[in-house]
């Protein structure tokens, strides 16, 4: 009861300032991993609700702007960089990052720089860098941010980490829609997709929906029994060992008839 | 066709994983060796998380090893007493190697010495094999040299108490060298994640005396017993066995350690040491060049907590 009171509250002190509204769903709210899995897509889509009374949309002037964003579960990576010494090439330096998304995709109508203020932009989390929490130690190694950087660049590579300016579809400051590649090496965890709105770099209104990505069938029961059973899967897995090795040797001794 | 890896978390192309399966399984059955060592860097260089390639590699080698070792068996070229009491050092061994790859671990740098005691065994166990078996090769082209009179057991082997007859083998010689040779290998076992056929062969060879024919079964044998204990462990403590992903490596596996088997009958015990001396050589010397070479990505990523 309590929170509603709040909620209502909030909501009537910030209802002068929201003169826009999100509405918004996913073309599915959870993604099935199965054995033949092989990555997915998702779309977003929704439209701005506009204030009764507000003004007319006028073409030569577009005010609004909207930001999507795709985040994986937060965990804890170290990155390490390699050294020359005594001739080899070792690792040298480790940096702790406490929390980054496991894939990070940030899709808006315009190019980021141009619709988010910076500091919009750190207290929301919303750019690539600053979806990623740094860490406390300080000192422990030289340039904290080459290892962010290099942190990036590597899962930028491997598809985990993407920017896609103007890939948000805007359609007369109301529809709008955003398609996001999902790759097969997904990890399984709660997704979040936020959803802003904003209009001279301030962020007017937002949105968050929950996508649940979940190994199904053979995956689930697999990953469950090497988890909860560890003793009884890694018996099994020596069983089907031991089976497949008597299988081939029986089955060749058979083929050449002997 | 892609299948995604319920514990690797990652889909990959399950016809690699097959044909990866079966070349390691061909050397496997030719070798007498685990294949591990080729094996475990492969599956980290498709993006296989190192701690699920080295323990799922330990549930494949179990079936490629049984496969091979059944077809040794049919032509009695297991000496299972020898391998028994290679076992016994073995087991002794696994125990002190993951002590100290524990501690190594505390220190940090556990990688490095991944690395260097791979490079370092490769290069020795690799280079005199070379040596030895291309001139055995070379002594047996040459029709009117006399052969090198055959110095099976070594003299200080000869001193040792507690004789034993290894009837396989033809020996009769102390249990000692055998147990000190299953504890090394043990160690380096544990702490270089693999079955350890690449050292035990060689070592079977040339320290013990051991007739080719006779090493490469009874190799196999000692290698199912540390791999399964293995497997069990690295399930029990990491859950980083991936069931679905030895099943495929298996299958290629197990039918290749037939074809190896099949081929090693037919090639003299001179090439095959060769042969499996150039396929030391060759994997000590990428390793070697990834310590030496500026590598192009100077940064690596780990997920920090559970495995390393």
């Amino acid at each position: 009861m309590r929170l509603v009171a709040l909620f209502l509250a909030f909501w009537t002190l910030a209802l002068p300032a929201a003169a826009q509204d999100i509405i918004a769903d996913l073309s599915q709210s959870r993604v099935a991993i199965t054995a033949s899995f092989s990555g997915s897509e998702i779309l977003v889509f929704g439209a701005v609700r506009h204030e009764p009374g507000a003004a007319p949309y006028d073409p030569a002037n577009p005010e609004l702007d909207v930001i999507v964003t795709v985040s994986g579960p937060l965990e804890p990576v170290t990155v390490r960089k390699k050294a020359r010494k005594a001739g080899i090439w070792i690792n040298a330096e480790a940096l702790e990052i406490d929390a980054a998304p496991a894939l990070y995709k940030v899709a808006s109508s315009l190019a980021l720089e141009d619709i988010l203020g910076a500091e919009e932009d750190l207290r929301h989390h919303i750019s690539i860098p600053h979806a990623i929490r740094e860490i406390g130690e300080v000192g422990e190694v030289g340039d904290a941010d080459a290892f962010t950087e290099a942190l990036i660049r590597i899962r930028t590579e491997a598809g985990l980490y993407e920017e896609m300016p103007y890939d948000v579809q805007l359609k007369e400051q109301t529809l709008f829609r955003a398609n996001f590649e999902l790759p097969s090496n997904l990890v399984e965890g709660v997704y979040t997709v936020r959803i802003f709105l904003t209009k001279d770099k301030q962020i007017v209104s937002d949105y968050t929906r929950v996508l649940n990505v979940r190994k199904v069938g053979i995956e689930r029961w697999i990953y469950n029994l090497a988890q909860d059973h560890a003793l009884v899967y890694g018996i099994l897995s020596l069983a089907i060992a031991i089976a497949a090795g008597w299988g081939a040797s029986a089955a060749f001794r058979y083929a050449r008839g002997s | 066709m892609q299948i995604y890896l319920p514990i690797a978390e990652i889909s990959v192309n399950a016809f690699l994983l097959l044909g990866l399966g079966g070349m390691v399984g061909i050397l496997s059955g030719m070798f007498g060796v685990g294949g591990g060592f080729l094996m475990t860097p492969l599956l980290m260089f498709i993006g296989i998380p190192p701690a699920v390639a080295v323990a799922t590699e330990a549930n494949q080698i179990v079936a490629s090893s049984f496969s091979g070792v059944l077809a040794h068996l049919r032509r009695k070229t297991v000496d299972f007493r020898m391998g028994m009491v290679l076992q016994v050092g073995g087991l002794i061994g696994a125990g002190i190697g993951v002590v100290v790859f524990n501690f190594l671990k505390s220190l940090g740098q556990v990688d490095l010495l991944i690395t260097l005691s791979y490079v370092i065994f490769l290069g020795v166990v690799g280079g005199l094999m070379f040596i030895e078996s291309v001139g055995a090769l070379r002594r047996a082209r040459s029709p009117n040299a006399t052969p090198p009179p055959r110095r099976r057991q070594r003299g200080w082997v000869q001193t040792l108490p507690f004789k034993m007859r290894f009837r396989a083998s033809g020996l009769y010689i102390s249990v000692i060298p055998p147990i000190l040779v299953g504890i090394c290998v043990g160690i380096l076992a544990a702490i270089m994640g693999v079955g350890g056929g690449f050292i035990m062969v060689p070592a079977m060879i040339y320290i013990l005396g051991m007739p080719t024919k006779v090493v490469v079964g009874t190799s196999l044998f000692q290698i199912i017993v540390v791999t399964a204990f293995t497997t069990l462990m690295h399930a029990t403590t990491n859950h980083t066995v991936d069931m679905a992903l030895a099943v495929l490596l298996l299958v290629g596996g197990v039918i290749g350690a037939q074809i190896g088997t099949q081929i090693g009958t037919k090639l003299k015990a001179e090439q095959l040491r060769v042969l499996l001396a150039g396929l030391v050589l060759l994997v000590c010397g990428k390793l070697a060049l990834d310590l030496l070479l500026e590598p192009s990505e100077l940064f690596s990523i780990g997920l920090s907590g559970g495995h390393s």
